[in-house]
This record gives structure tokens, C-alpha cells and sequence, in this order.
């Protein structure tokens, strides 16, 4: 069992009379790929957003590393994580080269050229050309955006990834490629990720272990060979939509 | 009847109370945001460009046609009763205390206030606010203080010019038009203004900026998702601005102006 980096206790969130996450409880070891599967509505993007502080829980408690991610700690925490949002969340109003080094906009530990660079020079891991670090978003195509997206979420070396949809609004071509070059960032980086997919070939491809998000809760999870093999009807149904 | 009346009374003051609560706490957030370290000054003075200086036209525009209509109407009243003279002096008076900083925090609410909420509102619905946080950056202190610090620092300045160009505005219309002496319309523009005419509607400039600003980023920030939640925000900012401002320009004036 690898050590748990983060740890959720019997978390629950409501909105209005809505409860959408209800006494969550999960764990990702250190170097571990999660990948949390579920259909849509049933919270995993607000479980993803508690995690990193941008919702906050009513009850519960998420810890990263043994410490909880609030107050002061949680700026320090945040400069550890690396995160794709759904639809990229690119800053329309910045060049790709500045999207991707903008944590180090405000700090003194960069210059401009330097940002550049580093920009460049992620620029080559998500497979993108220097030519686009001075185009803006709107100029990307979708499958663009989340390579830049990506190359954002790692332009800090994080030491955890979190992926929303990463493979949403992507033909199926694209989708495979965005797949196998997460598949490659993970294993470079050796970071610990926590994707959120409905996407069966991204639980293939990037998962050593699997959750089902179901009611606000975890229905069911165990490691990817068993994610295969098992005969839980929510996953079989999650697998084989056809065949119910 | 009753019942039903006092219902729907009684929702509506306390989603009025809930929201104003709302809004105090977000520009105390806000102002408390740009006390500590990191401030971003890039940002500050990019808005002060955006908000201030791209203003300029439309309230120097607004200023030069109020004050030569001011100038007419004033000809007209005074004729009744051979008051011809004061016209010089009510247009500088009119202008500095009340027609430049109302008027042109009107337009800049309706040019800027819709412009910052949109902005906002998109960043929001997009998640770009929430890539902010992701980032390290708290989006309050990143987006909301340099918008407010900058509207409420050019608002000041943008009146001075626009009452400048009001008061030539009126010196064009009484010259060319109604057949002023110019150098007597001129010696008669500053022989009763004070330093009071020109302080108190710089006061007002500057509150009506903090409002402006307050309004759009408040808009953007609670704007509900998708295009018809970002349109909303714009308008719902645009008109909650433009009565603040003319409600607190009454309170200033009460304030300012009370002996």
C-alpha cells in the first residue's frame, strides 16, 4: 500500500437541498494514478473543486500530506498542484506563452525571457511548436487548448495533477492522443494524479486505480485489473452502456 | 390579500438587505485584499489606462455639448429676468459641482461598469477565476482591487478634464452663439467659484469610480452561468451603478454642501 498523500473523511456538500456529496470517503498514495468515474451530476467535479479549496465542504475533512488544505497552508498547498480544467480555462487576454508560466508572472524568480522559455520549453512536452507561445487562446483549436492547458498544469513540476474531462469536446483521435500524452506526463513527471472522466478509454489509459462516484458517494473502487474483471453492476453498467 | 402583499414585501426587502450585505462584505474583501503584499501593480495602472485614459472621449464629449446646452438654457432663464451675466459663472458652477462628475460617472458606469462584469462574469462561467485560485493568485486581489483602485483614482481626473472641456464648451456656445465679450466671459467663469466648487465634485468623482467598479466586478463575480448570466450581470451592473451614483451623489451633496 503506497502512502496516502491525500486523504478524504466522510466529506459532504450540499447546495440549497441538494446534497451532492455525502460522508465521501477516498485516499491517493503517493505516485498513485486515480481516476474517479461517474456520470453526469453525481459531484465529481465538486468533489475535485473541494479538493482544491475552491468549494468548501459542510462537513468532513480533506488533508494533503497530514495537514488540511486552509488558511495560510492552502496558498503553499495550491503551489504544488497542478490542475486541467474542463474547457482548458485558458486567460483569453494573455499569449499562450504567458498562460503558461503565469504563476510566475508576480515573482521575482523569473524574468520575462526566462518565463518564455520555461513556456517554450513546456510548450515541447505537450507536443506544440515555439510558433504557438505568442498566438492567443481564441487561435487554438479544442484539442490546442488542452495541451496548453496541460502544459500549464505542469509548468510548476507539481507534485499532484488533477485532470477535469481532460478528453471532453475531443474527436475520438484527439482523445487518444490527449490520453497517451498525459499517459507519458505522468510517468516523466512521476507525479501523483487524480483524473475526472467519463471517458472508459482514459480509465484504461491512465488509471493504476479506480473510483466510481455514484449519489455523492463512492460506490465502488479497486485497482484498474479489477476494474476489468469485476462484475459490480454500476461499473458493468459504467463499461457496457449498450448492454442495459 | 394582505397576507400575500406583505409576502411579497417583506422577500423582497430581505433580498434586497441580503444582497447589500453581500456587496459590503465583497468591497471590504476587496479593500482589505490590497493591504497586504503581493499588490499588482501592473495591473493597477493597465486598468487605470482601460478605465481612465479610453474614457476620456466619451465624458470629454458629454462635457463640451452639457456645457454649451448648459450655456443656452441659462441665456434663455435669465433673459426673464435680465440675469444674462450669471451665465458664465452657473455653467463653471454647474458644471464642477454637479454636471461633470454626475454625467461623467454616468457614462463611464455605462462605458466601463457593463465592460468589467462582463469580463468578470466570462472569467467565471469559463472557470478562468477558479485557474486563478488554482494558480496561487487570489482572484479578489487580482481582479477586483485594481479595478476598484483604478476607477476610484481616475474618476478624479477624468471630471477635472471633463469639467476643463464643459466650461469651453459653454465659452464656445456664449461667445459664438449668444455674443459674449471673451475676455469678460472668461473673468466671469472663475469670479465666484471657490475651492469647494471644484473639491466636492472631485469627492464625488472619486465615490462614484469606488461604485462603478464595486458594481462591475460584484456583477461579474455573482453572475450566474451561461451568456444569458453574463448579459444579466452587465446590465444588472450597469443600472445598479447609476442609481447608486445618483442616490450617493444626493447624500454628497446633503454632506458637502449642508450650510
Amino acid at each position: 500500500m503506497k502512502s496516502s498523500l491525500i486523504n478524504i473523511d466522510k466529506l459532504s456538500l450540499s447546495f440549497g437541498n441538494k446534497r451532492v456529496l455525502k460522508d465521501l470517503d477516498l485516499q491517493v498514495g503517493k505516485g498513485e494514478s486515480l481516476v474517479i468515474i461517474g456520470g453526469s451530476g453525481e459531484g465529481k467535479s465538486v468533489l475535485l473543486k473541494c479538493i482544491l479549496g475552491l468549494l468548501h465542504q459542510d462537513s468532513g475533512s480533506i488533508n494533503f500530506m497530514g495537514a488540511k488544505i486552509i488558511g495560510e497552508n492552502k496558498q503553499q498547498f495550491l503551489s504544488q498542484f497542478g490542475m486541467l480544467f474542463q474547457g482548458a480555462a485558458l486567460f483569453d487576454s494573455m499569449p499562450v506563452w504567458e498562460n503558461i508560466s503565469f504563476r510566475y508572472k508576480y515573482s521575482k524568480m523569473f524574468t520575462k525571457t526566462e518565463r518564455k522559455d520555461l513556456a517554450k520549453e513546456k510548450l515541447a512536452l505537450v507536443g506544440l511548436s515555439e510558433n504557438t507561445a505568442d498566438l492567443f487562446p481564441a487561435e487554438l483549436s479544442g484539442g490546442m487548448q488542452k495541451r496548453v492547458g496541460i502544459a500549464r498544469a505542469i509548468a510548476s513540476n507539481p507534485k499532484i495533477l488533477f485532470f477535469d474531462e481532460p478528453t471532453s469536446g475531443l474527436d475520438p483521435r484527439m482523445a487518444h492522443n490527449i490520453n497517451k500524452l498525459l499517459q507519458d506526463i505522468i510517468i516523466k513527471l512521476s507525479a501523483t494524479t487524480v483524473t475526472i472522466t467519463h471517458d472508459v478509454s482514459s480509465v484504461k489509459a491512465l488509471a493504476d486505480k479506480v473510483a466510481l462516484l455514484e449519489s455523492g458517494s463512492i460506490a465502488w473502487q479497486g485497482k484498474t485489473n479489477e476494474f476489468n474483471s469485476t462484475d459490480h453492476p454500476n461499473v458493468s453498467q459504467f463499461k457496457n452502456p449498450s448492454s442495459f | 390579500m394582505i397576507i400575500k402583499f406583505l409576502l411579497v414585501t417583506g422577500t423582497f426587502f430581505l433580498s434586497l438587505l441580503r444582497s447589500s450585505g453581500k456587496l459590503v462584505l465583497f468591497c471590504a474583501r476587496a479593500v482589505i485584499s490590497g493591504v497586504r503584499p503581493p499588490i499588482y501593480y501592473q495591473e493597477i495602472f493597465l486598468q487605470i489606462y482601460k478605465i481612465g485614459y479610453l474614457s476620456l472621449p466619451v465624458v470629454g464629449l458629454t462635457a463640451f455639448f452639457t456645457g454649451g446646452a448648459l450655456a443656452l438654457q441659462i441665456y434663455d432663464g435669465g433673459s426673464r429676468f435680465n440675469g444674462e451675466n450669471v451665465v458664465p459663472s452657473i455653467v463653471a458652477i454647474g458644471m464642477l459641482r454637479e454636471l461633470g462628475p454626475v454625467l461623467g460617472g454616468l457614462m463611464v458606469a455605462g462605458r466601463v461598469s457593463s465592460a468589467i462584469a462582463a469580463e468578470i462574469g466570462t472569467m467565471k462561467v469559463t472557470e478562468q477565476i477558479d485557474a486563478l485560485s488554482t494558480l496561487a493568485i487570489d482572484p479578489v486581489r487580482y481582479l477586483v482591487f485594481p479595478r476598484i483602485t483604478a476607477a476610484t483614482v481616475s474618476m478624479p481626473f477624468l471630471v477635472c478634464i471633463g469639467n476643463a472641456i464643459g466650461i469651453m464648451g459653454g465659452y464656445f456656445v456664449g461667445v459664438n452663439r449668444l455674443g459674449f465679450n471673451s475676455t469678460s466671459y472668461i473673468l466671469n467663469t472663475f469670479e465666484f467659484l471657490t475651492i469647494q466648487d471644484l473639491t466636492s465634485g472631485l469627492i464625488k468623482a472619486g465615490t462614484f469610480g469606488f461604485v462603478i467598479a464595486s458594481m462591475g466586478c460584484f456583477s461579474g463575480f455573482y453572475s450566474s452561468k451561461g451568456a444569458e448570466g453574463v448579459g444579466r450581470a452587465a446590465t444588472t451592473a450597469v443600472v445598479s451603478s447609476s442609481i447608486l451614483i445618483l442616490a450617493s451623489n444626493y447624500l454628497l451633496t446633503e454632506l458637502l454642501f449642508k450650510s
